[in-house]
């Protein structure tokens, strides 16, 4: 993982984090794309997915693919670089140059385990840190969806001066028990591998992929709807005509599960997934500002917007409006809908049309 | 009673919501449940400086809306006025839909709860070209303002001017002003119960 190296900044000072330790010399990853304006106002903060990165609209580093939301960021895009700077920072916890259980500690060994347990606001804190050194006292939008809108709803409650708008797509302000088991699924199938080593697997030839690959496989099939995979897939075969009778990928989702558990092992890093997982499964903002989701935004500046979609069963409708509803009660100003796309909760990295009209009228409205 | 004023005065607005974008004051707050592609919201805001904010079901016009940099929820009126607080807004507007409710009598208190005022504007059904057409066809009147059948429609509530009017009284409801249209324009008062092919009300109050 050495060959690129991420532009990045170290906050000046430790964060304190929500465990109650603190992390000291803390380092951001992150890429700009378009010019700010002099008054420092047209700048966009989007926050990444569970496995996303920072290179939000430029080729990543270690696969060679493009930005993982180019239909969304770009000259002219919806998320518009002809007129807004938009900014994208690895969150802490992950392994794309930002601080995780990858990078050295203090001794100069890896943290693995024992980076601190870290949550969504303290990624956020993270990106604020960001912020500071670019010198944006507000950004004229942050973005995210999954858990970039999380963070971006977590900014919003937490850091209420500074977003004038808020966009969070398929998202939630709580992580529900089923989300919650979903993880500790993915996360077990790790610990179980015996190459993971409790963590302390980056000296060793081996790394527990077998088991990290298995985390992928399950949760990627939360991502997607069963009308999705049924389309894409049914029950068709894998460059056979007739079934195996054996254990092999005799099924195409099979082979396509495998195949994307085994690439995404090789971009991404086990420890930084079990360290993500959990700040998700940790989130929920209304326990952050007792109990009532409402008191999180009372007296919110800034605009939102929350989109769902209809095949998204992980972070589905009833969540949005949930937030929707505590916006309401604090008269805020927002926007939602649902909208209809084939695609599960993935629908909103992919060609969805009515949101890129959503999103740019939102963004420049 | 009339205001004299021909296809919405100018406005482009159907008549009954150029009414309303007449009698709301500057620098209020409104909510337009069932705002629809938010053209009355668009004109409040513009022209008023009002801050609108909508509620719509169908999930196209909010896109519509939201591209427009309006603020609309998309939802149910039915269910989701219950998550605005007491009083949040100068005025609460139903344009054209309290007949589509599921209970018309709650959805004004709940109008009147979330507004300090309300304007409520609906088809006549007692308007002549009604009562004409079920007299000699013995049919339920498919017209302009109600141009779907009777197993289709969304108008589970038809409702006239002295159902509206009843009702009022019977919750409380102070009836502050009403205009009446038909073929478009205004309509003077007299007989609106005939004569009037929809109405508006501007109400307040209420228990």
């Amino acid at each position: 993982m050495a060959a690129h190296q991420p532009r990045s900044i170290v906050l000046p000072q430790p964060l304190a984090l929500d465990g109650g330790g603190v992390l000291a010399n803390v380092r951001i990853a992150y890429e700009t794309y378009g010019e700010l304006s002099a008054d420092r106002s047209n700048a966009i903060l989007v926050c990444h997915a569970l496995t996303g990165d920072q290179y939000v609209a430029s080729t990543h580093p270690l696969t060679g693919k493009p930005g993982w939301w180019e239909r969304m960021v770009g000259p002219g895009k919806p998320i518009d670089t002809d007129r807004h700077q938009v900014i994208c920072a690895n969150v802490i916890g992950s392994c794309l140059g930002s601080s995780g259980p990858a990078s050295a500690a203090p001794d100069g060994q890896p943290y693995a385990m024992n980076f601190p347990v870290i949550t969504i606001r303290d990624m956020v804190r993270g990106l604020i840190g960001l912020l500071e050194e670019l010198g944006i006292e507000q950004l004229h939008a942050v973005v995210g969806g999954s858990m970039g809108g999380m963070q971006a709803l977590s900014l919003a409650a937490n850091f209420p001066d500074r977003a004038a708008r808020v966009l969070a797509i398929a998202t939630t302000a709580r992580h529900s028990a089923q989300n919650i088991a979903f993880h500790e699924v993915g996360r077990q199938a790790i610990m179980a591998d015996p190459a993971w080593h409790a963590g302390a697997y980056y000296g060793h030839d081996d790394s527990p992929g077998a088991g990290f690959a298995v985390a992928r496989m399950a949760a990627h099939i939360t991502y997607l709807s069963e009308e999705g995979l049924t389309e894409k897939f049914g029950r068709r075969l894998q460059d056979r005509e007739t079934p195996g009778f054996g254990f092999d990928a005799d099924f195409q989702v099979e082979s396509y599960l495998r195949y994307q558990g085994s690439g995404f092992t090789r971009r991404f890093d086990a420890n930084s997934y079990l360290y993500i997982t959990r700040a998700m499964d940790y989130f929920d903002i209304a326990g952050e500002h007792g109990g009532m989701l409402a008191d999180a935004f009372k007296g919110t500046p800034a605009r939102f917007c929350l989109v769902s979609f209809d095949t998204d069963w992980l972070y589905p409708t009833a969540e949005s409006r949930h937030v929707v509803h505590a916006l309401n009660a604090v008269g805020a100003p927002v926007s939602f809908v649902e909208l209809s796309a084939p695609f599960g909760h993935d629908s909103f990295l992919l060609d969805v049309p009515e949101l890129d009209r959503v999103v740019a009228g939102f963004l420049n409205g | 009673m009339a205001d004299g004023i021909l296809e919405g005065g100018g406005t482009g607005l159907r008549p009954d919501l150029a009414a309303i974008l007449r009698r709301v004051e500057p620098d209020t707050r409104a909510l337009d449940v069932g705002c629809g592609d938010g053209v009355l919201m668009a004109a409040l805001r513009d022209q008023k400086g009002v801050d609108a904010r909508g509620i719509e079901i169908d999930g196209a016009c909010v896109a519509a809306c939201v591209a427009q940099g309006l603020s609309v929820v998309q939802g149910d009126a039915d269910h989701d006025l219950t998550f605005y607080p007491d009083g949040a807004f100068d005025y609460a507007i139903l344009s054209q839909t309290l007949q589509t409710a599921e209970r018309p009598d709650r959805m004004l208190r709940e109008l009147l709860r979330v507004g300090n005022r309300a304007f409520v504007s609906f088809p006549n059904f007692a308007y002549w070209r009604m009562r004409w057409a079920l007299l000699s066809k013995g049919q339920m009147p498919v017209t302009r303002h109600l141009p779907v059948t009777w197993y289709e429609t969304q108008n589970i509530h038809h409702v006239t001017v002295k159902d509206f009017e009843e009702l009022a009284a019977t919750l409380g409801v102070t009836i502050e002003r009403r205009w009446f249209f038909t073929n478009e324009r205004e309509v003077g008062g007299g007989s609106a119960n005939w004569r009037a092919e929809y109405a508006l009300f501007e109400v307040s109050g209420g228990a």
